[in-house]
This record gives C-alpha cells, structure tokens and sequence, in this order.
C-alpha cells in the first residue's frame, strides 16, 4: 500500500496543473463560457495534445491505457481549474461505454478520433421520469428491418449540444423499470429525428433535453447486446461517481485554499479575521472535510476496478455520500468566511460551490447513495473481516502510466 | 500509488491473524466483546504472550523490543488486535513512557525501564494534567526543588488513568518557576509510586467506573538520575509525547467492532414488529457512521503512510485531525448502541453484579451500554481537547 504518486503519475499531474495555470485562470476561463458552444475548441485541443482525451483507452486505439488512478489525478485537476469542456461527457460517459461495451471495429473507429480531439459525445441515459434509476428507460427502440427506430425523452444529457453522437439508451424489451431489455445507440447529433434542447446549467457547464423521433440506427453500430446493456450502464455510472468524487475534491482543494488565504488577509476590527479562534475552527475544519473526501475519492478510485458488483456499489455510494456531505460543509463554509464577496458571480469561490452542488445531483445524491449503501448492508459485514482491500480487481490499480 | 495491500501485508496480516486468534485467552477476549474491561491481571498474562512473540511493543525500535514493522504492517497489527479482539498492548508505558525514555533518556534509563515495560513489569502512569493545569497544561503548578542529588517534589496530578494499578508515573513538574516563558520551566521527571509522600485518590467517572485517580505529592524524594533529558526542556519533549498520543486514540478496528456488534444486536432486536436491522431508517443511520469510519481508516493510512516522510522527533499535526475524527465516529457509535438497547439502557448493573453471576436484568449485553454512552464523552477531552486538537491544526497546518 503506497499512497504516493509513480514519477508518471506525477508528471501527468504536473503537466494538466500547469497547463491550467497557464490557460485557465478565471478570466479566461469567463472568456470561454462566451464562445460558441459555452466552451474552448481550442482548449480541447490542448487536452489532445496532453493526451488526456486517450487517457483511459487502450494504447492499440491511439490511447494510453491509463487506470483508475490516472483518471482521478485528471479529474482532480481539471475539478480545480474548473473547465467547461464536455471532458466528462466524452471521455468518462460515452468514452466508459465503447471502452465497456463496443466491438473491435467500433472502438477502432471511435476511440482514435476521441482522442485526437475530433469527436466529441454525449450519453443520454436519463429520463424525466427516471431520477437516479437509470433501469427506468421508456424510450422505445424497435426493430426495422437491418436497423433500430427509436423513440423517446432522454433528459439532462451532459453536453448533449457539442456531441458529434450521443448514445441513447432505450428499451428493445420488457416493462419500464426492467434491468433486462435496455439496449445502447449511437445516434449522430443530426440524424433526422434528434430534437436538442440545449440550456446552461447552474454550475456554468451545458446540458439539454433530447427528442427522438423515428430515429434510425443500424444494427451494427449498436453496442453490446440490446437486450442487456444495463450492466455496462451501470458500470459506467460507478466509474462516472468516482470521476466525479475526484473532481469534486480538486474543487474542494481550491475552495479551501482560497478561503483559507482569503482569511489570512481580509482585514476587519484592525486584525486579519484569520486572527479570531471562531474563524480559525471553522478553518480547521474546511480542511478536516478536506481530507476525509480525498481519502473517499482515493476509496472510490481503489474500488472502481472491483469486479464483485456489491463491493463495488457499496464502496462507490460510500464515496459519493462522503463527496455530498463535503461538498456541503466545505461549499457553504467558504461562502460563509468569505462573506459578501463570496456570494458575487465576480469571485471565484461561488463557482466552485455551484459547482459541487451540482456534482451531489449527479449519478445519484447523497440521499440515493446512502439508501443504496444501507441496502447493500453497509460496508462492514457481520463477520469479523480486517480492512478490505481490493484484490479480484479486473483491472488492477496501476502503478505507472 | 497503489492502494491495495501487497502480498507480504497480505501474508503478514493473515500470520498475523492466525496467531492473535490462538493466543488470546478466551475470558479476556470474551469480556472484550460485552464490552467489558480486562483487568490489570489480564492486561500483565496478555503482554507476557504478546512478549514472548516479541509483540509487545511493536512501534519501539527494535534494540529496545520493537518489531521494525513498516507504518502499513503496524496499522495491520492493530487493526486485527481490535478484531480478534484482544487487548491493546498495554498502556501508558507503551505509548508514552517507553518513548520518552527512548527518545531522550541516558543509556542508564533506558536499561532500568524498558525491558521492565517490555513485559509489563512496571505499569506505567502519565502525569500531567493537574486542577489547575487542563487545556493550558503549561500553567502546572507541581513543583520540583533540587536538593542535593534529590528532587523534592510537591503538588497535585489528576485524571491519571490507572493509577491504582501504577508502579511508576512520568510527570511534568515545574523546575524553574523564574523562566521567562512558562514552558522554559518544565521538565520530565520519572517517580517511583511506592516512594513515601505519595497518595493516590481514586475519581469515579460518570459511568460509575473508577478509571482515573489523582494523586498527591507531598515532600516526594525523586534521585536526579531519575530526570529524563535536560532540566527544564520538559515542554518540548511532552510535545512530541502528545503527537504520538493522539496518534494512537482514534480506535478505528475498535470501532469497526462494536459496528459488527451493533448490527448483530439489531438482528436479535425487534421494534414495532419487525427486525430493527430491516428498518431502513435504521441501517442507513449505521451506514453514514460506516462511511465516517472509512474515511477515518483512510485518512489514518495516508498519515501514516507519509510519517515516513516527516523529520524524525517532530510533533505530527495529522495526529490533531485523527484524534478529532476518531472521537466523533466512536461516540456516533456509542449513541447507536444506545438506540439499539432501548428501555434496558436503565437499569445500572456494576462490574462486581455482572462478575457475581447475578442473572441479568434485561437482554445480557444491555449492562454495558449506557455506561459506554456516558464514558465516551471522554474522548474529545482526553488527549489535548477537540478546541486545543483544532488550534494546533490552525497554527501548524494553516498557519493562521
């Protein structure tokens, strides 16, 4: 057990913290929320560059085979610099589903184009019904001769605007509500048939409400079984949380640091308010919150790769509790030191606070995830069994790049 | 990074194991899960098994009887202590005294005391905090006045934990009272409890236990070889003491355990006709404790993991953040168990009717609870208090 970064590691890391530095403070950041689309082109061709795009995908597609760990150092500081490219959308949603789910000749096709910064996709898996349940699919998707028609409402799709494809879920069979019968399409954005309703969201970042209307895909280029993608649905929604919680952990790093420093210097009753022990407690325990997320974010990451799909959810829903609850002391607690200032659209801190209230909403809230742990019988069993940690994993937490 | 255990923790844990499972003599172990306390009778046959494996003291250096377990294999060791369970390796001596002594002792010390604590020869008290000495301990007021080759020692210590059980106590006094700072003045003396002019007074706690005493010093002869360190460098050395203090009170497998517990009472438990571990309300109250828990146990490891970064001999603020996360997830837990029990909380049945085989009034685990739920409160206090824990994490982490 080793909780230090491989110099690979750290030089993925330092590379993406640099080139933050260097292209995404918050002017430029407030720059690129106006271009076309709600974020930069061209950033996303930085992050080609850097390899981020590939990271998680296998070297034979033009990736680079990055692990769990990799993706929570990318997202961590992508979380910090707070971006508004559809990195999450493309390369954790959709990218997790053709990594998961796709044919040879698929990934072939897709995987070098995601990485090169020439596709961007969208996963549209949720409903207005379907709130956290992302069994509950009442998109209909009916065989047609050599293809599929699908019809449908798929909402709250993750840059749904910028996608080239987004892969639609929808049901080949069997009641909503059904586990069985859920199949995964990729629909090209103007295929005849796609309504987007695109919208800002909260936190500065885009989604919008999709119509389907007698849209056509072929066979071949559905992915996995469509009668049973639900297991790689839900997979990817694991992998999404952790992501998230790493994300959630660069944002709350900043928004520590910020208020942290904001308190050492704001000057009030001719002192730094830094300076009185109520403010100082409240400091303390911004960074206690700190911690304890970091370690469920790293908690999260170890267990990404679990294959035992009850460990696998209890550890996930266990991160993600953890990420909710912080993201509440840790949000509203810099607001708060911060005082009037902190509540500005100017000021950096709100961002990051509307932000991770938004990452709580995604892929199942605190609440969804502490009844799905408490479900599953929490995360010590009855019998005597010492810390667990992750051994059948599928793909083994590496070490290096 | 890798965050999985390697095969040798692996190996290790499972050795381990297997031998804390075979070596555990099944009363003390059964009084550990009731929730009971193993008595000073136990505690001694408990060390002597863990001396003669050489695991008496595993955080000592090895000349003096440690283990030279990696941080990882020390964190597994404990961590299959408290879920065996057996006995922590025995106290005050062991986290606090040995240290000391090791640390900045002569050579003559260190041969006199150690081997002694090895085995439990010596049961060892801390001195520090007195009536008016708590959170501001600098201000203790004991005083020692060297006369000869002797220090006469007057004044009061209290909440020393086990002190009836002690045969010698390693206490802060005052030597200097004309420093310029009042931490200049302190120094670290080891004193023999036989020595005549001492009294000790036992203090029942809140849960009718007499855990801690106060003891008096009246005119108490202390030979100078008996000084650890420097004269009146006491302060700086008491502070590396406490690091190392809170470092080992957040209680992680314990906790675990008593959650195993409370999720096999809450099997055997039934409220409003059904079983009170099928009540969601329920489980998903005992689930966020788990996750707290978790967290802590992570945290815990990359604090250790990262000791082996830190200079050697320095206080370690990350001990501040544990102590404060440990102290709230244990009395969570003690608040469940006091869900868990329901009415039997009530009736207070001491140490002495439960050892009387008196039958039990209520289930047979009952006793224990409420006694628990009021000895926790403790924790938050003993140790450096949460307030004093979050204004050196303010200080040393934040620099605020």
């Amino acid at each position: 057990m080793d909780f230090h970064l491989s110099e690979e590691q750290q030089l993925l890391k330092d590379s993406i913290e640099r080139l933050m530095r260097d292209c995404y403070g918050s002017d430029a950041r407030h720059k690129y929320h106006g271009e076309q689309g709600g974020f930069s082109e061209q950033m996303w061709a930085r992050y080609a560059e850097l390899g981020l795009l590939g990271q998680p995908f296998s070297e034979a597609h033009g990736g680079f085979d990055g692990g769990p760990v990799e993706m929570m150092i990318v997202m961590e500081a992508l979380g910090k610099a707070l971006i508004l490219e559809p990195y999450f959308a493309t390369v954790v949603l959709a990218g997790g589903i053709l990594r998961r789910a796709a044919s040879e000749v698929q990934k072939a096709e897709l995987i070098p184009l995601i990485a090169q910064g020439r596709m961007k996709l969208a996963l549209a898996c949720a409903e207005p019904q379907s709130r956290y349940d992302l069994f509950d699919v009442e998109t209909r998707a009916k065989k047609d001769g050599d293809g599929w028609v699908l019809n449908g409402v798929k909402s709250l799709v993750l840059h749904g605007e910028a996608a080239d494809r987004i892969v639609v879920s929808a049901r080949t069979a069997g009641d909503a509500r059904e586990k069985n019968g859920i199949g995964l399409f990729p629909v090209r954005s103007d295929a005849p048939g796609v309504v987007r309703r695109g919208y800002p969201t909260q936190d500065g970042l885009r989604g919008a409400e999709i119509t389907l209307e007698n849209v056509r895909v072929q066979a071949l280029d559905v992915i996995g079984d469509p009668a049973a993608a639900y297991p790689v649905i839900a997979r990817v929604a694991d992998e999404a949380v952790a992501a998230l919680c790493a994300e959630a952990v660069g944002c709350f790093g900043e928004m520590q640091a910020t208020t942290l420093d904001y308190i050492k210097t704001r000057k009030q009753f001719g002192s730094p308010i830094g300076s009185f022990q109520v403010l100082q407690h409240r400091a303390v325990d911004m960074l206690i919150e700190l911690e304890q997320s970091r370690s469920m974010a790293m908690y999260a990451t170890m267990m990404v790769g679990e294959t035992d799909a009850s460990e696998r959810e209890r550890a996930i829903s266990a991160a993600k509790v953890q990420i909710g609850h912080s993201a509440k002391a840790i949000g509203q607690q810099s607001i708060q030191l911060h005082g009037a200032i902190g509540m500005t659209m100017e000021y950096r801190v709100g961002h990051y606070f509307k932000r991770v209230a938004m990452i709580d909403k995604l892929f199942g809230d605190t609440d969804h995830h502490l009844r799905r742990l408490a479900a599953l019988g929490g995360l010590i069993g009855r019998q005597a069994s010492s810390s667990r940690c992750s051994r059948n994993l599928e793909e083994p937490v590496r070490a290096t790049l | 990074m890798d965050l999985s255990f390697t095969e040798d923790e692996l190996a290790f844990r499972d050795e381990v194991r297997a031998f804390l499972r075979s070596a555990v003599p099944a009363d003390i172990r059964e009084k550990l899960i009731s929730g009971r306390y193993p008595s000073k009778e136990d505690k001694i046959r408990w060390t002597r098994i863990l001396a003669e494996k050489g695991w008496s003291v595993p955080q000592w250096p090895v000349e003096y009887g440690g283990t030279g377990w990696s941080p990882v294999k020390q964190y597994i060791f404990s961590e299959e202590i408290s879920q065996t369970p057996a006995p922590e390796p025995a106290g005050s001596g062991y986290d606090l005294g040995g240290p000391i002594i090791y640390t900045f002792g002569n050579e003559a010390q260190k041969k006199r005391f150690l081997p002694r604590i090895v085995t439990l020869e010596d049961w060892w008290a801390q001195g520090f905090s007195e009536p008016g000495a708590g959170s501001d301990l600098a201000s203790l007021n004991t005083r020692a006045i060297r006369e000869n080759d002797h220090y006469i020692v007057n004044g009061q210590k209290t909440w020393i934990t086990g002190a009836q059980y002690a045969d010698w106590i390693f206490c802060l006094v005052r030597t200097d009272p004309a420093a310029k700072k009042r931490q200049q003045g302190i120094s670290f003396l080891l004193i023999d409890l036989t020595s005549p002019g001492v009294t000790v007074r036992p203090i029942k706690l809140i849960d009718g236990e007499h855990e801690v005493s106060e003891i008096f010093f009246e005119d108490v002869r202390v030979p100078v070889e008996n000084l650890v360190g420097e004269e009146n460098r006491g302060w700086e050395y008491a502070k590396i003491l406490l690091g190392n203090e809170r470092y080992s009170i957040t209680y992680v497998g314990i906790s675990k355990l008593r959650i195993q517990r409370i999720k096999d009472l809450a099997e055997r438990t039934r409220v409003g006709g059904e079983r009170l571990i099928d009540r969601a309300d329920f489980r998903e109250k005992v689930a966020a404790i788990e996750i707290q828990l978790k967290a802590l146990e992570l945290t815990q490891l990359r604090a250790l993991t990262n000791q082996s970064k830190r200079q050697k001999g320095t206080p370690d603020p990350a001990g501040s953040i544990l102590k404060i996360k440990g102290s709230e997830v244990q009395q969570a837990i003690a608040e469940l168990l006091m869900d868990v029990v329901g009415p039997y909380a009530l009736p207070y049945q001491s140490e002495e009717d439960l050892q009387n085989n008196e039958p039990p009034i209520g289930p047979e685990w009952a006793a224990t609870i409420a006694p628990a739920y009021f000895n926790v409160r403790k924790v938050p206090i003993y140790g450096g208090s949460d307030e004093i824990q979050k204004n050196i994490i303010a200080k040393v982490v934040l620099g605020l």
